[in-house]
């Protein structure tokens, strides 16, 4: 789960990270207020959960707090990337002498927390990897001993921190690790840091991703989930407990397991159709489960045929064939389906689909090639 | 021979009461599975009730080892109690600790792992569907049913998927020396290369069948690994050429992020080394066949 910037920005404050002084407003009328208090130049930042926002046209500079209001009133309700703008964060512009990238994420590969700095700061990351990457430090993490000091300094060398900096920098690490730790995030980063003309060091931009495994034991972050940050179908989804993220084809898939399931599109995909989605409905799943995802799948617009793909183990291709019919009861629909069900009480499943005219495949390959041809209409 | 799991497994069940945990216990004991006790605190000197004789409940691992000599363990424990379930069963001296459970705190991996790594413990999963040697041992959730045994020695990040390729070399008669699935998850206790070492000293192991995805960097360091240091022809399959960038496919570490992890990378790593890439899963089996 993705947090906003200010959001972000607040968490990192929270463990004693130097942010620009500024509020959020949801109105015009708000974000003048805000920027009178502030006084002087401010930043109008829209709070969309995609990256961009600048280019987008979505932070804008304002020179007093008329500006801010108008340009409040433009950045509003705007469109990026697909999303509504319905916050805007108003900051306090600083005076940017330098700027650096800072990150915490894990590494598979060593199993553990890793920071990464970067000179480089305020472009992407992954664009500093990619053109220049001797610019980034990687400080592996002892997930017991935490962060050291001595780390932390070392950081600020090799970043040409000056000395009279790094007091200051060693403290904004160890809040950012803190933070990182604290809220069980797979991500937590500032880009850019910035050394202003005065001096300080103030983080302001951040970013937070959740790892959302964790989200039971933080219980007020799971709060600041934005909507937006699903489509209603995945948001749906979530809620009976079904993997499913929208794609742009037209072949919707409903498969039990997740790496058949990534096949299942692939495989779509090779005879010459699109999938609309990714569908794991899981181990196990009964009628009811069925009845759901099917409703999910069939509410794309897009969606030319359906293909269920099942390899009964745990899950039994009968229960997923009652499911099959029952759902087409209760979602009208002319979208011809194509189901391979293999394994447990695979007879009896496909027994159960003959007998509605539902047809059926036996292996995965003859499947999408036939869930491609009804797609086309042949 | 085969890996990790045989005849000679004695294996606790830590979530024995639990209804994940009692149903797998009565399947896993069905195949033959020595399976000699089960975990539950607070649930000590109950029974799960078997055809097979009855199996003991314990109040910890510590004890069940006292009483049984298991040597695994297999963890169906709820996700928030994982971590402790592992550290638990390696702090008690078993040796190889296979963990179903799904949705781990990333963080609560790389504290168990960090722990691990000083034990002689080895973990398989978590968010795993464990593993099975065909008619001796199964240690996991898989169908029983799809084995056979043989010496196609088969590794995968993926559990149906696992299932699927299996079926299609039973299908064709060649038979399974091991399986095992190491999990979907972007800190697991046991990664490809080590699978593949394991397969590389067993010498009824003649093949060997590796199913990757998206997200990571576990299966190019693999064809390194195969490249270096494999005699035995390997044949791979790469879920999620389709996948979109910067979304999780189901598996917690099936993301492509940063432009990193991508199918076509790790298919490139294989072919460059020599190693055939299957376009559909079945067709594992059949580039397998035609080596035999």
């Amino acid at each position: 789960m993705k947090l906003h910037e200010y959001q972000s920005k607040r968490i990192f404050a929270d463990h004693g990270v130097p942010i620009p002084q500024g509020d959020i407003a949801t109105t015009p009328e708000q974000a003048r207020i805000i920027a009178e208090k502030i006084g002087g130049k401010v930043v109008v930042k829209s709070q969309v959960l995609v990256g961009g926002r600048g280019k987008a046209g979505g932070i804008k500079l304002a020179k007093d707090a008329d500006e801010a209001e108008e340009l409040a009133r433009q950045i509003l309700g705007m469109d990026i990337k697909g999303l509504t703008v319905e916050t805007v964060l108003i900051d306090q512009a600083a005076n940017i002498k330098k700027e650096i990238y800072l990150g915490v994420v894990i590494d598979r590969a060593l199993q553990k927390p890793i920071i990464i700095g970067s000179s480089e700061g305020g472009v992407e990351i992954e664009e500093v990897a990619k053109t220049k990457p001797e610019a980034i430090i990687h400080l592996p993490i002892g997930i017991r001993t935490g962060l050291m000091d001595y780390q932390a300094r070392n950081l600020a060398h090799d970043l040409g921190l000056r000395r009279t900096h790094i007091t200051q920098f060693v403290g904004i690490v160890e809040g950012l690790y803190r933070a990182f730790i604290s809220t069980d995030a797979s991500l937590a980063e500032i880009n850019p840091l910035v050394v202003t003309g005065e001096g300080k060091l103030l983080a302001v931009d951040g970013k937070i991703v959740l790892d959302d495994n964790a989200l039971f034991r933080h219980p007020n972050l799971n709060k600041l989930r934005d909507i937006q940050e699903e489509t209603p179908s995945e948001r749906e989804a979530r809620k009976i407990d079904i993997n499913f993220i929208k794609l742009d084809g037209e072949i919707g898939c409903m498969v039990n397991g997740a790496g058949l399931a990534m096949a299942t599109m692939d495989i779509t995909k090779h005879y010459g159709g699109e999938p609309a989605n990714f569908l794991d409905i899981g181990g196990g799943a009964k009628a009811d489960k069925v009845t759901a995802a099917l409703r999910i799948i069939l509410d794309d617009p897009k969606v030319k045929a359906v293909l269920f793909n099942i390899f009964g183990g745990i899950t039994r291709c009968d229960e997923v064939a009652k499911g099959i019919l029952e759902a087409l009861e209760q979602v009208q629909t002319n979208v011809p389906m194509v189901a391979r069900l293999v394994g447990t009480n695979e007879e009896e499943g496909r027994r159960i689909l003959a007998e509605a005219n539902i047809p059926t495949a036996s292996s995965l390959g003859e499947a999408a090639e036939k869930a491609v041809a009804l797609a086309r209409g042949v | 021979m085969s890996i990790l799991v045989n005849s000679n497994t004695r294996l606790i069940v830590q979530g024995i009461t639990g209804r994940e945990g009692r149903f797998h216990t009565l399947q896993m004991k069905d195949y033959g599975t020595n399976v000699v006790g089960g975990v539950t605190p607070g649930k000590g000197g109950d029974w799960v009730e078997s055809e097979g004789g009855n199996i003991p409940v314990f109040d910890t691992v510590k004890e069940s080892i006292a009483a049984t000599e298991a040597n695994t363990s297999i963890i169906y424990v709820p996700a928030p109690y994982a971590a402790d379930a592992i550290m638990e069963a390696a702090d008690a001296g078993i040796e190889l600790i296979v963990c179903i459970t799904e949705g781990v705190p990333v963080l609560d991996m790389v504290r168990v792992q960090s722990v691990l790594r000083q034990t002689n413990a080895r973990l398989i999963g978590p968010n795993c569907p464990g593993l099975t040697t065909p008619d001796e041992a199964k240690v996991g959730i898989m169908p029983a049913h799809i084995h056979q045994k043989g010496s196609v020695g088969l590794v995968s990040r993926s559990g149906t998927l696992t299932y699927e390729v299996v079926q299609a070399l039973t299908d064709k008669g060649i038979g399974q020396s091991t399986a095992v699935g190491i999990g979907g998850d972007p800190i697991i206790g046991t990664k490809f290369i080590d699978v593949l070492e394991l397969f590389e000293n067993d010498p009824e192991t003649e093949q060997v069948a590796l199913i990757g995805e998206i997200g990571g960097t576990d299966e190019q360091k693999a064809a390194e690994f195969i490249a270096k240091h494999m005699t035995k022809p390997v044949t791979a399959f790469i879920a999620g050429r389709t996948a979109p960038p910067g979304k999780r496919m189901g598996h917690a570490g099936a993301i492509i992020e940063g432009g990193e992890g991508t199918a076509t990378e790790k298919i490139a790593a294989f072919e460059a080394i020599g190693v055939k890439v299957a376009t559909l899963p079945e067709e594992v089996a059949t580039l397998i066949a035609e080596r035999m």
